[in-house]
Formats: C-alpha cells, sequence, structure tokens
C-alpha cells in the first residue's frame, strides 16, 4: 500500500529515447469511472510489483470507438481508430495490455485493417504471463479458501475464445472456484454490451444484470470475480438489488492478484 | 411399361420444378451485397465437416442432438435405397440390385430398416416436444401459424413415409416367402429385412396374394411421391436447411466473433479526412452507397444464405440476454423476418418481369423494429448457440448502422455519448486532459 504508484508515459519513454516493453491501454472506463480505476490500479500496482517496463498514453489515449461501432456510428469509430492508431504508430508500439475486454477486441480484432497492427492482450492474459514465468508469485493469500465464481464477459469469452487464462490465474489463490451453469461458451451477459450501458434498457420485464447476479448469487459466492469494468458495474449494481454488498464482494480478477499479494 | 412411363414423368416433373425453385432461390440470396467467403477453402472444409457433416454444435444438448441424430442418419442412408427405387421404378424392375450385392444388399436394407425405426421414434418424441411438452423455445410467438404447422405437417409427412417404407416391405416380406415376390427367388425363402421379415407377417400375414401386392404398390409410390413432394416442399419451409446447412457452414464467418466488419466505404471518406491527398480506389464510386441495411438487398448474400438455411430451432433466441430478459427483441426472428422479405421481394420480381417493382416496404419497419435492434447487449450468445453457424448479430448491427448514420434516429442518450466521444474522446462528459487524473486520486 505505501508505494507510490509508477506510471510512466509513452511520451516519458520517448524522451528518454527508450521504449517499453508493453503499453497500458487504460479505456475510458479505466481513466473516468471510480468504480474502474481502482482496477487500473491494481494492475499497475502488479506491473510495479513484477517490474514491467509498461507506460500509458496519458492524455494522448482517446476512446477506442467500440461504443460508437456497437451503437452502429461506423464513422465516428474509424475516426477514433485512425487518430488512435496515429498517435500508436508514432510510438512504435509493438505489444499492448488492456484493462477492458472491449478496448481489447476492438484494438485486437478491428484495428488492423485500419493500419494498426499490434499484439493485443487483455489483463487476465498478461497476469496468466507473469505468473508463468515467474515474475509475480502468490503464496495462498486472502482469499484461500474462499468460495469465487467467475463472469465471463462477452468480448473476452465468445468474441476472442479466451475463457482460461483469467481461471488459471485464479487458481494460484488457493480459492475454491465454482461455475455457474451458464459459463463460458454459454455465459450469459452482464447486460452492458452493445452499448447498452450508455442507455435505459428497452421494455422488457427484467433486468439482463439481475438475471446473471441471481444466477451468481445462488452460488453463494464469497466473491464474483469480472475482467471488464461494465461488467464489474452491472454485477455490482445486481447484488446490491438484493441486498448481498456485505457478503459477497464483486472484483476485478487484477484485484484479486494484488489485494492476496497485499499491493 | 404404363407405369414406367408414370414413374419417368412424375420424377422428372418433380426434379424439374424443384430446380426451378431452387434456381429462384438462389437468384434471391445473389440479391445480396458481395462479401468474401472463399479463402481458406481447408479450414471452410474442416468447419463443415464438424458442425455440418458431425453435428457438433447440436450435441451442446444431448438429448435433441440423438433424436435429430436419428432422424439425420436415416435421412442421408435411405437415399442409398432411393437409387434402387428410381432404377425399379424407371426400368420396371422389383429389387434390381438384390441379386448381384447378395448379403450385402440385405444389410443395407435392414440398417436402412432400423433407422427408419429410430427415426419414428425421434419423429414422435419431436411432435410431443413442440405439442405436448412445450419446450419454451419452440412455442414462441414467433412461431404462431405457418411456422408451427411447417414443423408439424414435416414430422407428420415423416411418419407417414416410414409407414411406407415398411408396407412396401413388408408386404413384400410375406410375398416372398409365399414365393409371389416380383423380386427374384433366390431360393433363401426371405429377403431377411431386420425388421420387415418380423413386421411382415405380424401386419400382413394371411392376407391374399392380391391385397398384399396392392399394399406393396401403395408403399412404394407412396413412398417416391413423398419423396418427391418433400423435395418440393423445401424450398418454402424451414427444412430446406437439410441441403443448405452445408454450404452455410462452409462459409461461415472464420474471424473471431468480436470482430466486426468495418465499413470500406466509410473508411475511404475517414482516410479522405486524414489525408486531402488520398485517392480512393477506383471501381466502387458509380454504385451508389447506403450506410447500412435498411432491406434485404443492403445485406450480404451470406446474411441471406443465413435465412434460407435458419431451422427456426430458436436455440439463439433461447439464450439470448434480451429474450430471457422479456424484451422484444428474437434472433430467431430476425433470421425469420429476413427471409420472410426475401421471399416476397423474389415474388414480387416473378410478377414483374424479373425486376423489383417498388412495393414501398423494407425489412427495417416492416418486419423489424427499432425497438428489437436497440435490445441487443453484441454479446454473440445467439451466434455461438447456432448449430450452423447463422449469425443473426450480423444484421442487427448493419441495421444499426442504418438507423444512425442513415436517419440519424439513436436513442437520444447514445447520441449524447457519440457527441461526448467526438468533443472529449470518452463517452462520457470528462476532458481528455484529464486521463491521467487517477493516477494522483
Ligand atoms: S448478440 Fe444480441 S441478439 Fe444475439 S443473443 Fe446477444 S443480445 Fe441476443
Ligand atoms: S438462427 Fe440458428 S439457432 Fe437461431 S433459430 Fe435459426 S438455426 Fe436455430
Amino acid at each position: 500500500m505505501s508505494e507510490p504508484l509508477s506510471v510512466p508515459t509513452m511520451a516519458e519513454y520517448l524522451a528518454k529515447g527508450e521504449s517499453p516493453e508493453i503499453l497500458f491501454w487504460v479505456g475510458c472506463a479505466g481513466s473516468f469511472d471510480d468504480r474502474a480505476k481502482k482496477i487500473t490500479k491494481a494492475i499497475v500496482k502488479i506491473l510495479n510489483h513484477a517490474h514491467v517496463k509498461f507506460a500509458v498514453l496519458g492524455t494522448e489515449e482517446s476512446c477506442t470507438g467500440d461504443p460508437a461501432k456497437r451503437a452502429g456510428n461506423e464513422f465516428l469509430f474509424q475516426m477514433q481508430a485512425m487518430t488512435n492508431i496515429n498517435v500508436m504508430n508514432g510510438y512504435e508500439v509493438k505489444r499492448i495490455v488492456t484493462g477492458c475486454p472491449h478496448c481489447f477486441n476492438t484494438l485486437k480484432n478491428e484495428y488492423p485493417a485500419l493500419g494498426g497492427s499490434y499484439e493485443v492482450v487483455h489483463h487476465t492474459q498478461l497476469l496468466q504471463e507473469l505468473l508463468d514465468s515467474g515474475r509475480i508469485k502468490i503464496e495462498g493469500g486472502s482469499f484461500k479458501g474462499k468460495k469465487i465464481t467467475f463472469h465471463d464477459p462477452c468480448y473476452l469469452g465468445r468474441a476472442n475464445d479466451v475463457y482460461e487464462a483469467p481461471r488459471s490465474v485464479m487458481i494460484n489463490l488457493d480459492a475454491e472456484l465454482v461455475e455457474m451453469k451458464r459459463s463460458k461458451v454459454n455465459g450469459l451477459c452482464c447486460g452492458a454490451g452493445g452499448a447498452q450501458m450508455f442507455k435505459e434498457a428497452e421494455k422488457g420485464n427484467k433486468e439482463v444484470n439481475i438475471e446473471r447476479s441471481e444466477e451468481a448469487l445462488a452460488l453463494n459466492p464469497d466473491v464474483i470475480a469480472v475482467g471488464c469494468p461494465f461488467c464489474n458495474t452491472m454485477m455490482t449494481d445486481g447484488v446490491k438489488h438484493f441486498n448481498k454488498e456485505k457478503s459477497v464482494k464483486v472484483l476485478d480478477v487484477a484485484e484479486l492478484i494484488a489485494q492476496a499479494n497485499d499491493l | 411399361m404404363i407405369s414406367s412411363i408414370i414413374f419417368i414423368l412424375l420424377f422428372s416433373g418433380g426434379a424439374i420444378f424443384f430446380t426451378n425453385n431452387a434456381l429462384k432461390v438462389r437468384r434471391n440470396i445473389l440479391l445480396g451485397k458481395e462479401i468474401d467467403r472463399k479463402d481458406q477453402f481447408s479450414a471452410r472444409l474442416k468447419i463443415m465437416t464438424l458442425v455440418a457433416l458431425g453435428q457438433k454444435k447440436m450435441f451442446e444438448r444431448p438429448i435433441p442432438a440423438i433424436l435429430h441424430l436419428f432422424l439425420y442418419a436415416a435421412f442421408v442412408i435411405t437415399q442409398i435405397e432411393l437409387i434402387e427405387i428410381v432404377v425399379d421404378g424407371a426400368v420396371g424392375s422389383h429389387r434390381m440390385f438384390r441379386p448381384s450385392l447378395g448379403g450385402f444388399y440385405t444389410f443395407m436394407v435392414s440398417f436402412i430398416e432400423i433407422l427408419s425405426v429410430l427415426a419414428f421414434i425421434g419423429t414422435i418424441a419431436f411432435l410431443a416436444r413442440r405439442n405436448i411438452l412445450k419446450v419454451p423455445r419452440l412455442v414462441k410467438n414467433e412461431l404462431n401459424g405457418w411456422p408451427k404447422l411447417d414443423a408439424n405437417l414435416i414430422l407428420i409427412s415423416e411418419i407417414v413415409l416410414i409407414c411406407f417404407i415398411f408396407m412396401m416391405n413388408g408386404a413384400d416380406e410375406v410375398l416372398y416367402t409365399m414365393g409371389s415376390s416380383h423380386a427374384q427367388n433366390l431360393g433363401d425363402g426371405s429377403l431377411g429385412l431386420s425388421i420387415s421379415a418380423h413386421l411382415g407377417p405380424l401386419l400382413f400375414g394371411g392376407m391374399s396374394e392380391h391385397s398384399l401386392h396392392i399394399i406393396e404398390r401403395v408403399g412404394w409410390w407412396g413412398h417416391i411421391v413423398m419423396v418427391l413432394g418433400f423435395l418440393n416442399y423445401l424450398p418454402y419451409s424451414k427444412h430446406f436447411h437439410i441441403l443448405l446447412a452445408f454450404p452455410n457452414v462452409f462459409y461461415s464467418n472464420l474471424n473471431p466473433k468480436g470482430q466486426f466488419t468495418n465499413m470500406e466505404s466509410v473508411t475511404n471518406e475517414v482516410k479522405a479526412i486524414f489525408d486531402p491527398s488520398f485517392v480512393p480506389p477506383p471501381g466502387d464510386s458509380n454504385v451508389t452507397i447506403r450506410f447500412g441495411a435498411k432491406d434485404v438487398i443492403d445485406l450480404s448474400w451470406k446474411q441471406l444464405l443465413d435465412a434460407y438455411s435458419c431451422t427456426e430451432c430458436g436455440r439463439c433466441t433461447s439464450a439470448c440476454p434480451a429474450n430471457i430478459t422479456g424484451k422484444l427483441l428474437s434472433p430467431r426472428k430476425i433470421m425469420m423476418d429476413t427471409r420472410d422479405r426475401l421471399m416476397e421481394v423474389g415474388k414480387n420480381m416473378d410478377s414483374n418481369k424479373g425486376e423489383f417493382k417498388d412495393d414501398g416496404k423494407s425489412l427495417l419497419g416492416n418486419y423489424i423494429t427499432p425497438e428489437e435492434l436497440w435490445a441487443c447487449t453484441s454479446c454473440n450468445a445467439c451466434v455461438q448457440e447456432c448449430p450452423i453457424n447463422i449469425d443473426p448479430l450480423s444484421i442487427i448491427m448493419d441495421m444499426r448502422r442504418y438507423v444512425v448514420m442513415e436517419e440519424s434516429a439513436a436513442p437520444t442518450e447514445l447520441n449524447g455519448v457519440f457527441t461526448n466521444i467526438e468533443n472529449n474522446g470518452a463517452p462520457w462528459q470528462f476532458a481528455q486532459a484529464d486521463r491521467l487524473n487517477w493516477k494522483n486520486d
């Protein structure tokens, strides 16, 4: 808790004539949403702890355009994409880690055709890499024996077939990992994707996040683990809806790892 | 002789009628826009083998998968017997292949009989699931009317077809043991068919030779008439999937499901903004471009093939978070609407000498409403679930593009989001200059 965060920017690296191992793409939620900022900090703590040479774009970062694209505004999306690609190509970015599956998907899949080809990983994939290579270690820690269930983000899971990275990271927690009936390929959306996060839901008889939280809570978990700032908001709201926020925590995989290591 | 002529007329008539309709379907599908799905041949062959031929995704739900497998296997294997029926019908022979194939013949027909019994069981179970057990995904609103009737009709004809097969084989078995079958007598006393050798005597034992011949013929003609009828029914029915599932899976989207298409027409405009010296590639400038999809002709041929291939099984809808929580959206309905509208456009062309005459209707508005489109979370559950790799989400997205870019009719909150992204690079009203402030919070 004590050490101040070290968050160098690409511009600072350039000024030193160096380049970082990886660009940390923070994302809009990670930059501005109060809850998501905590996830961002957890990721930075881990990167600092593992001595990963990373940088952020800081004020040069702009929305990837994902919400615009999913809402049908292709023009705005491509404007955003070209702007970001110009910035990143200017810094000769090779590798990117994102704190959000939506940024991950867009940068990885939709930027290449517009001239931005990078190796893009989601933060749970980077965590797995750091654990596998021994750059971070977890000694059981505070989640030992706790019951954890993971909610698959659509844009990490189905959209990009990444199911194992978050799970294999969490195995290191010595916790009891339980699966919801609808998990992995069959995982149920939290309700935020496709720009739903930014609008009222259409008329129906239930909110999607309530349906999903109900399913998660039925397992009586101590923690609902997530890998996306929007899922985090949705599941947190769902848990509150059932007045379970005292006994059930909604935490990002990065927060689990950071907390287990007392970072 | 006369029966050979009747048969040949009937058979070629059926074949010509079907070909004609199939060509119309092909024409309708090709009304769609070009999209490149001809790359990666071996990957496509592989996915077709696994998903279409191997029914891989069906087995996510084992019970209907096994029942469906009975029908599917019976359907595929019976085609072999059909070869003999056609030959017999055309030249007036009876069980033409039996003498030369011997034991193999008995084995094949016996195998088909066993599959037919399994298919019979499967069909009854399917009828029960629809009409008695009322499995939720099989009784949703969008199935009211024709789709429901279509499903039941085909199941009932399946039962009738199987009955014809056993009339034909059963009566022939009894005739053969009496030494009166038209099949060449090999002195073996029985045709040796796995089911009919027992079922035949049970049902038809003791009947006169004359009645038995009639039953046998009714079975034989009934069978071939049902097959031809079924073939010609396909283009009007969800059962077209038994043929189209194969090309449809072959031309699947092989990219990650989260990767949405980048619209090239937009790319050209955006590139020109960033670089005024940019000249768009020649070729597509003479096409009037509409952003996104308003009607079926704005969709790609693959999306239209998807629509014709849809089995209306509702797996997509039963996994759709919007539908589960009572919203209007049903991905199955998106596919059914697309097909209905495409067939309407096709009929319009047929009655106007091949030209489409504006009927003042469109897929968006007359079939699919904006409320349905805006309920989608783009979660890809429908795409994942579909046993034949149909992509309802891509149609939803193309229509959203039309609503937003051509009609500027996005929900108000989303217009706010667009303005924010444009002005300050985030969906919320925070200044880009504050983007790193979290560091010091
Ligand atoms: S992508 Fe849209 S239509 Fe498909 S299942 Fe998800 S919410 Fe439903
Ligand atoms: S789109 Fe696929 S899953 Fe949905 S009803 Fe049609 S065949 Fe079934």
